[in-house]
């Protein structure tokens, strides 16, 4: 599809000028209804809430309460919610048709990007237009020749910098489809010639366990979402000797802060006062950020204040300064950061804690080599001296109700029985970085 | 059991709640066609780790990933004959 059709044309099922001023759910399960959608709803809607793939329906009736939701635009039937009946409902597609030109009061619009919160309910995070593109800059003469492909859903703030790189530089974007495996997306990548390729370090690791990896040569590979280690920036080079590697630091809250382009792992203290609009500080050896590429705001008030008091975003990323660079640890919240998918603890010890058998449980990150974390946990049951076949019984019950319950990212893999729980001085849990 | 044995039998354990129809398990069977995903493949090395006592992919600066299954059950014996050295074992 040629973006100027995109432009002209409209994948709505109603004309874009009857969307003037709503507050739209934007929830699709194909990746290029949803990027027609917001190429047309920019400027029009009063807020747009992007909901990736994987949103679970049943948190759609508070993210349409909290966002105060008036219309949901959607290429599928969603489930009858409650809470979901009397909106207007809009559908999108695939494709484009010609649409007549109404002349309509144009509009900032919010774009409400969602990621994971510590109850289990998405955190909606506002940006707009002008925050989200405020890190890519003035297109390069030859970048109309770039055929942009990324591993993220374009629903998600790293995809979403892809999407509007591709749409503002005037070059290609190739989207994987719904259900569409790693191999075959990178089959399609390799038949569209692409150049610029971005993905989180563990989409990565996946594609390049992938026979077709070696079908693609592109000349810009981006890493973004995780801390990245050097193992993977060398197998990238191996794989791809005359590609230009750039790692960012970005997150939905803090927006792209700086880019690392050394094929070092870490980054350098000069990057810390080399960015011209982005504002570095390491405050309790936590990364703060102040820039116009930040979100404003979180939607919900109940998720607090994003900005400290004079504007600085605290990642909550903990750096240590080792020789001459930087490097990650962890978070300070222990917060795990499975594959991209952020895991907050609470949310797993507070459905581990459901068991009658649990006394208390503390979730700690284990580190792996393929998706940076994944989840474990430690357990003190109410009666630790039990009999061997009793406790593995109760494990099982454990990880049934988690698999209830949770995500399958943030079900631990390793549950451990042990005898006490360490906790800090205000009485919490102690916690521990990655 | 050996370690080609162990690693096949936890790919089967891992992989069985996929819901996907499964492929036999052959040595030049397509690891990401084998029915594990990332966070499959992820469990599945934990897994191996606590089993075996070593993850390769940590242990040693690997710049070409496995591709098959025969891949992966190389790397591990590979890995296996360095580690119990280490580790003053014979196999």
């Amino acid at each position: 599809m040629r973006l100027a059709d995109a432009l002209s044309g409209s994948n709505l099922s109603c004309h874009p000028a009857e969307l003037c001023g709503r507050s739209i759910l934007l929830a699709t399960s194909d990746q290029l209804a949803a990027a027609l959608a917001l190429i047309k709803l920019d400027g029009i809607a009063d807020r747009v809430i992007i909901c990736p793939a994987d949103t679970a329906p049943e948190y759609f009736p508070s993210l349409i309460r909290n966002g105060r939701v008036d219309t949901i635009l959607s290429d599928y039937d969603l489930p009858h919610y409650r809470g979901l009946t009397g909106l207007s409902r809009i559908s999108c597609g695939a494709t484009v048709l010609p649409t007549s030109d109404l002349q309509v009061d144009r509009r900032q619009t919010e774009w409400v990007l969602l990621t994971s919160g510590t109850t289990g309910a998405p955190k909606m995070i506002a940006h707009n237009l002008a925050s989200l593109t405020a890190p890519i800059g003035i297109p390069a003469p030859n970048c109309t020749k770039a055929v942009w492909g990324t591993f993220y859903d374009i629903r998600r703030y790293g995809g979403l910098q892809v999407f509007l790189r591709a749409v503002i530089g005037g070059g290609s974007l190739v989207l994987s489809g719904v259900s569409e495996s790693t191999s075959e997306y990178l089959m399609r990548l390799s038949e569209h010639s692409v150049t610029h390729l971005s993905g989180t370090p563990s989409h990565w690791r996946r594609a390049l366990m992938s026979p077709e990896a070696r079908r693609i040569t592109p000349s810009y590979v981006r890493l973004s979402g995780e801390s990245v280690d050097q193992g993977i920036l060398n197998t990238l080079h191996s794989f791809y000797p005359k590609a230009a590697m750039a790692h960012a630091f970005a997150s939905t809250e803090a927006g792209v802060a700086f880019e690392v382009t050394d094929g070092l792992a870490g980054f350098s203290p000069v990057t810390l006062n080399n960015h011209t609009g982005v504002e570095m500080r390491i405050c309790n050896d936590s990364l703060r950020i102040r820039s116009n590429r930040t979100a404003s705001r979180y939607l919900d008030e109940k998720d607090g204040a994003l900005r400290d008091a004079e504007g600085f975003v605290d990642t909550g990323d903990i750096v240590e300064l080792r020789g001459d660079r930087y490097y990650f640890l962890g978070r300070r919240n222990g917060v795990i950061n499975v594959g991209g998918l952020k895991v907050y603890p609470e949310e797993v010890e507070a459905v581990v804690n459901r068991h009658p058998a649990v006394r208390m449980s503390v979730v700690r990150p284990r580190r792996n080599p393929v998706t940076g974390s994944l989840v474990s946990v430690d357990i003190l049951l109410q009666e630790p001296s039990q009999p061997q076949h009793q406790t593995s019984a109760i494990k099982l019950e454990i990880l049934e109700i988690c698999q209830q319950h949770l995500a399958r990212h943030k079900i631990p893999v390793i549950i451990r029985y042990v005898n006490s729980v360490e906790l800090a001085a205000a009485g919490k849990l102690l916690r521990h970085y990655a | 059991m050996s370690i080609k044995g162990t690693v096949i039998s936890q790919v089967e354990e891992v992989r069985r709640n996929s819901g996907k129809p499964l492929r036999p398990l052959t040595n030049d069977l397509v690891l990401l066609e084998s029915g594990l995903d990332s966070l499959g493949l992820a469990v599945l090395v934990t897994r191996l780790e606590d089993i075996l006592g070593y993850d390769p992919f940590t242990d040693s600066d690997i710049t070409v990933p496995p591709v098959t299954l025969g891949d992966f059950i190389h790397l591990y014996e590979v890995a296996g004959k360095s580690h119990y050295v280490d580790n003053g074992h014979t196999e």
